[in-house]
This record gives structure tokens, C-alpha cells and sequence, in this order.
């Protein structure tokens, strides 16, 4: 099973892995990519790096859990990681949705406040 | 009995530049029970329209939402600022002039006599007044089947967006209330939290303008929503206890 891939394209892989992960590091360290999402996008660059130099990772984790086509590992991983993620965009946007919620109701709550003090010194 | 019953009636409005004045002017010629006072305060959900510009004015008492909430969220804002600047009843009514002022006294009386917590005007007790479509009575007997099998509460317009509240569903209500078409589910709310809720006949109007947020193409939209809304209501409150809501 050597030579699977060729170096070439290796090269290709690992290269594009590094920037991926460079990329990333630059949005978390510019403050904007918050640490808790970066998480899965680490470990996402290290899967990537990890399967770029481990030439029959694949192969092998495939063989393992009995799957006779290796690439199918990839789609299944893919879309299981991107289901999850998905999910929890939505917990994260139903909880932005509650937030805003009580923040407009009490700004609107103290702008009623406050044209009535304003009212009430004016007279 | 010689103190003053404070009264905030919450009118939410989103674009309701034609009916908002002549529900305003209508308010204020009503006459209502000695012993009360009502304070008409209307929420603007955004409106895109002249009737902020409205408002304005003629000197009405608005709360301004910086973005649009929809109605759960308006007529929560009202809640709050009722139940903050401490009146004793809130009343609930819909800013496109079904809700005629002059039934108002009905659900007043059962909040002042104590005979509820929570007062609900429903225009189906007594076959009076505007009765709504078939398409959308139909879908009424289905939450108050869904209502009676969950919490045994009967309540024959549970769509009715005419309540009066008394301080303790205030408290409630400022703290959690359902988001996009929350009548139906509000009354799941209520029942578990041991509120008292009582029905009285109402005679409502067809609409005097705007639109109905219950549209037909919206309909399957809104029974799919509502019916999840209660049950997981539902499940949350009497499986999880209180402590999810806040």
C-alpha cells in the first residue's frame, strides 16, 4: 500500500492544511473568531493536517470500521461534523434571539423612562 | 374599596396608521367602571409607517421598540412596563380595533372581584359579533381540545388576544412569554402555574384595518408552530420544573 498518493499531491495537502490553520489563527488573534467557536475549527486543521502526512490513515481507520470504500469515511465524518455544527448554530442564534429580545424591550422600557423624567423637569 | 384600580391598557401596533387614532379617541370617550383608572399605552413593534409619527402628535403614551419584535415580544414589553411601574391590571388588546373598549368592563370585573387571575374576552360564548372564518374556527376547537387534554383547562377562544392580568400573571408574564403567536400557548403558561383563568362573552369587530398576522397561505405554518409550542411548553414545565423559563 505504499505510494497511494503521490508526494505531489501531498505536498498540495499539507500546504493547504498550514494555511487553513494559519487562516484561523489570524481570524481568533484579529478578535474575530471567538475562542469557543475556533475550537472545532482547530480541530478540524489538525484532521486535515494529520491525514496529510499520515498517508494511509485513511486506509486503515476505513479497514477498521469495516468500510469497504474508504472515501465514504470522508463524506460520512464530513457531514456528521457539519450536522453538529449546524445544530449548534441554531442553539446559538435561538439564545441570541432571546437576548436581543430583553435588551429591545428594556431599552424601549428605559427610553419611555426617560422621556418622562424629561417631561417631568421640563413642566 | 376607595383606592384606585390602575389599569395599563398594552396595544401593540405595527403599522396601524389607519385604525390607532380612532381606537385612541374611542378609549378616551369610553366610559369605564368607577374606581379605575386606564392608561392606554401602546407599543410601536417598528412600525414603518406614520404611526410613530402618530403617537407623536397627539401626545399618546408609546413605548418605541428599537427593533421589531413581533407580537409576543411587543406585548411582553408591555407587560413589563406595566408590571414595573406598578399598575394593578394589564389588559391586553389588539391595535387593529377588533377589541371594542367598551367590552372592557367585563374583563375588569372578574380580575377586580378576584374571580381570576388571568380574564380571556372570547367572542365564541355567545354566538355575538364578528365570529372569524370556518377554516380558522376549526383551528380554535383544536387548541382548546389540545388545552383541555393537557392542563384540563377549557377555554373556548384560546386565539383571543383580549385578557386582562392581574399583578400575579404580571409577574409571571415579565419574566417568560411566548414568542411568535403566543395566545394558545400563554394559557399552558397560566394553567401550570396554577392561575386561575376565566372566560367572559365579548362582542368583537372585523378588523378595522391592517392585516390579521394569521394569514390563510400561513395557516399550516401557524397550526405546526403552535401545536410544538404547547406541547414543548408543555413537557418543559411539568417535567423540568420552573427553572428553565428565565
Amino acid at each position: 500500500m505504499e505510494n497511494v498518493i503521490s508526494y505531489r499531491l501531498q505536498i498540495i495537502a499539507i500546504t493547504m492544511a498550514l494555511c487553513f490553520m494559519f487562516f484561523i489563527f489570524r481570524l481568533i488573534a484579529r478578535g474575530k473568531l471567538r475562542e469557543e467557536y475556533s475550537f472545532i475549527w482547530i480541530t478540524c486543521t489538525a484532521l486535515l493536517l494529520l491525514f496529510s502526512f499520515w498517508r494511509n490513515g485513511l486506509e486503515v481507520i476505513a479497514g477498521l470500521l469495516g468500510i469497504y470504500y474508504a472515501p465514504s469515511l470522508i463524506f460520512l465524518g464530513a457531514i456528521f461534523a457539519i450536522v453538529i455544527f449546524l445544530v449548534h448554530l441554531s442553539v446559538v442564534n435561538s439564545r441570541q434571539h432571546q437576548q436581543i429580545k430583553d435588551l429591545a424591550q428594556e431599552m424601549a422600557i428605559l427610553k419611555k423612562k426617560l422621556e418622562d423624567e424629561e417631561k417631568k423637569k421640563a413642566s | 374599596m376607595s383606592k384606585t384600580v390602575n389599569v395599563a391598557l398594552i396595544i401593540p401596533c405595527f403599522n396601524e396608521e389607519d385604525v390607532v387614532l380612532a381606537l385612541y379617541s374611542e378609549i378616551s370617550r369610553t366610559p369605564f367602571p368607577e374606581g379605575t383608572s386606564v392608561t392606554p399605552v401602546f407599543i410601536n413593534d417598528c412600525s414603518t409607517d406614520t404611526t410613530r409619527q402618530i403617537f407623536i402628535e397627539h401626545q399618546m403614551t408609546f413605548i418605541d421598540l428599537p427593533v421589531n419584535l413581533g407580537i409576543g415580544g411587543a406585548v411582553q414589553a408591555g407587560y413589563k412596563y406595566a408590571f414595573r411601574n406598578g399598575y394593578d391590571i394589564a389588559v391586553q388588546m389588539d391595535g387593529d380595533g377588533q377589541h371594542p373598549p367598551s367590552e372592557l368592563h367585563k374583563l375588569l370585573k372578574l380580575i377586580t372581584d378576584g374571580e381570576a387571575d388571568v380574564a380571556i374576552g372570547s367572542r365564541y360564548l355567545t354566538k355575538e359579533g364578528f365570529q372569524s372564518s370556518s377554516l380558522r374556527r376549526t383551528g380554535i376547537s383544536y387548541f382548546r381540545w389540545l388545552n383541555q387534554k393537557l392542563v384540563g383547562v377549557t377555554v373556548y377562544d384560546s386565539t383571543s388576544g383580549y385578557r386582562a392580568l392581574n399583578r400575579r400573571a404580571l409577574e409571571l408574564v415579565s419574566g417568560y412569554y411566548p414568542d411568535e403567536y403566543p395566545e394558545p400557548e400563554a394559557i399552558i403558561l397560566y394553567a401550570l402555574h396554577g392561575l386561575s383563568i376565566r372566560e367572559t362573552p365579548v362582542i368583537m369587530r372585523e378588523r378595522q384595518g391592517g392585516r390579521s398576522s394569521i394569514r390563510t397561505y400561513k395557516t399550516v405554518y401557524y397550526m405546526f408552530k403552535v401545536t410544538l409550542g404547547i406541547i414543548f411548553l408543555y413537557i418543559r414545565l411539568k417535567f423540568n420544573g420552573k427553572r428553565h423559563l428565565l
